[in-house]
């Protein structure tokens, strides 16, 4: 497999004038989305592919902005030229949610009514109202049926959405490292997160850019915690070990000693609190919480299932304990018994969570062989 | 293709809704897709032939059938098939009433172990057969439930099932009368059509 980078890419933005109405009962009267597309359109339109982004992601999925940018999108990995989601064809979009930090309408952009950020006053916001919206992009775009709807973690959560409220406009759903409904375990690590921001100082009940502070201490735990329950205990074992950065461990030494794993927890939580926004997280983590694919199906995923008219590949790895393989075994079983077309794998990693970001060859060529029959069933 | 995969075929309805267990790389439900127009489902638990089979455009799940199958509702399927796989899960017993449980009729092949030549080899040499059926040895065969068309005619009897068909396969296609005759005997591999 030779494959290769989509090389530098531009975001776009289009602006949707209609009122997008709310699952909270708000209404929001315009709002901008921030994306990027990758390949070509075809002359059918029928190669589209959706990428749904997680809980702190955006739009830059593949690529690179600049000659000098270090790292490129958060998926290039699987987004590319001879990749498994393969850019020389399909048209891949992928877009920064409603709600988000990276330019789309969100906490950090203006409310036209007061003329100061949204922050804390921006709506609350339900997976389907991301679904919604970006189905107002799919029209923006003249995409009638997207070839796949793809995502992992709050991404699969998205594509599943997609399949029970637009089943004629996807043919394919890729559900990654995902759950049709988060555990009390996984709720509780929201709260913690949540809990880590609204009690730092500078948070300021969320006013906190009208204030000109940031509660730059709660969102550098937040994600200390993240990475920790991302990972596996394996996989911080093959990373970091019991290495030291600094100091030794010798007896008689006052100094002390820094593990490598601790210098690279403050490092992540230092690159963070500078990047992302405290009350899109706050926004983001309440949406995963919500989300309950069967709740208005008399929470049975078979007759929710039974709406969905695409088939689907479900993906889960080995040591995720996030978004553990029992929840993907959920999914499948539901899709089983509602008759839907599926392929399911538990692929063999040691990378937690984090796994589905990963150039793991087994889940690179399983992905792969599922994307070739999406080409093939145009 | 292997020689017991192109014989089912004629048991199995145009257009009908078929899971296959253990179903490898996928090549018999592909055929199946292709010519019989089914809608399949295969379950496998080997990575890289899930990769294969879903490579050919199948839906493939994976699944360990020793850990059973009560994911599948009663009656979802028209036909389900075990190819060469009976005498590799851990309860073949169990296996069978799930499968005649999840479908409407059930086709299991498995290797005659009391094939004149298993009996010659294991008689003369003293020494667990080894072949080109079944290329094993005795301590890393993935075959832990080696029986007999005896042997599982007597389980079905004793179970309840029916056998509504039945195809015996010898080591040659020109004689097919000795495997047909004595099938205990000549038989190398068995295919049975079953149901409740």
């Amino acid at each position: 497999m030779t494959s290769g980078s989509v090389g530098i890419v531009a975001p776009q933005r289009a602006r949707f004038t209609e009122p997008l109405h709310l699952a909270c009962g708000r209404v929001l009267q315009d709002y901008e989305l921030v994306y990027e597309t990758y390949g070509q359109l075809n002359a059918a339109r029928s190669n589209a592919v959706l990428i749904c982004h997680a809980l702190s992601g955006h739009h830059h999925a593949a690529g690179y902005h600049s000659n000098e940018d270090r790292k490129p999108g958060w998926w290039d990995e699987c987004i590319g030229p001879g990749k498994p989601i393969d850019t020389d064809h399909f048209f891949v979009v992928s877009l920064n949610n409603l709600g988000g930090c990276h330019g789309s309408t969100g906490p950090i952009t203006q409310n036209p009514a007061t003329g100061q950020p949204w922050g804390p006053d921006f709506p609350s916001l339900r997976v389907r109202d991301w679904v919604h919206s970006q189905a107002r992009l799919a029209d923006h775009l003249g995409i009638d049926c997207w070839a796949a709807v793809v995502g992992g973690s709050l991404g699969g959560m998205q594509a599943m959405r997609w399949a029970l409220l637009y089943p004629q406009r996807l043919r394919h759903c890729v559900v990654i490292a995902s759950a049709m409904r988060l555990s009390a375990q996984n709720i509780a690590f929201n709260e913690i997160a949540r809990h880590a921001i609204q009690s730092a100082p500078g948070f300021a009940g969320g006013h906190y850019l009208a204030q000109n502070t940031l509660p730059a201490q709660g969102l550098a735990l937040v994600r200390m915690v993240g990475h920790i329950t991302y990972l596996s205990d394996d996989a911080m074992a093959n990373k970091f070990g019991r290495d030291l950065r600094s100091g030794s461990l010798e007896l008689g030494d006052e100094e002390g000693a820094e593990f490598q794993v601790q210098s690279y927890l403050r490092y992540q939580g230092s690159q963070f609190s500078g990047s992302f926004d405290a009350n899109t997280y706050i926004l983001m983590t309440r949406a995963l919480d919500y989300f309950d694919l069967a709740r208005e199906y008399g929470d049975d995923p078979v007759v929710a299932f039974r709406e969905a008219r695409c088939s689907f590949l479900v993906l889960s790895f080995s040591t995720d304990w996030r978004f553990s393989p029992r929840r993907s075994r959920e999914i499948v079983d539901a899709l089983i018994a509602a008759d839907r077309p599926v392929s399911y794998a538990e692929i063999e990693a040691d990378e937690g969570h984090d796994a589905f970001l990963m150039p793991i060859p087994r889940y690179l060529q399983l992905f792969s062989a599922y994307m070739q029959r999406v080409r093939e069933s145009r | 293709m292997r020689l017991d995969l192109t014989h089912i075929q004629r048991w199995i309805e145009p257009g009908t809704k078929v899971l296959d267990l253990g179903c490898g790389n996928g090549e018999f439900l592909q055929m199946l897709q292709q010519e019989r127009n089914v809608r399949g489902l295969g379950l496998e638990i080997d990575q890289d032939k899930i990769t294969a089979a879903v490579g050919r455009g199948l839906n493939i799940v994976e699944q360990d059938l020793d850990a059973g199958m009560d994911n599948f509702p009663d009656q979802s399927f028209d036909t389900v098939v075990m190819a060469h796989a009976l005498q590799a899960v851990h309860y073949p017993d169990r296996v069978l009433d799930e499968m005649l449980r999840i479908g409407r009729q059930g086709i299991v092949t498995f290797p005659n172990f009391a094939h004149w030549s298993c009996r010659l080899y294991l008689g003369t040499r003293g020494r667990m057969p080894v072949s080109r059926f079944m290329p094993y040895n005795w301590y890393d065969t993935p075959n832990i439930h080696f029986c007999t068309v005896k042997d599982f005619e007597a389980l079905c009897e004793e179970r309840g099932i029916r056998i509504l068909a039945r195809d015996m396969v010898g080591n040659t296609e020109r004689r097919p009368l000795l495997a047909s005759s004595w099938p205990n005997l000549f038989a190398v591999t068995a295919i049975y059509l079953i149901s409740r």
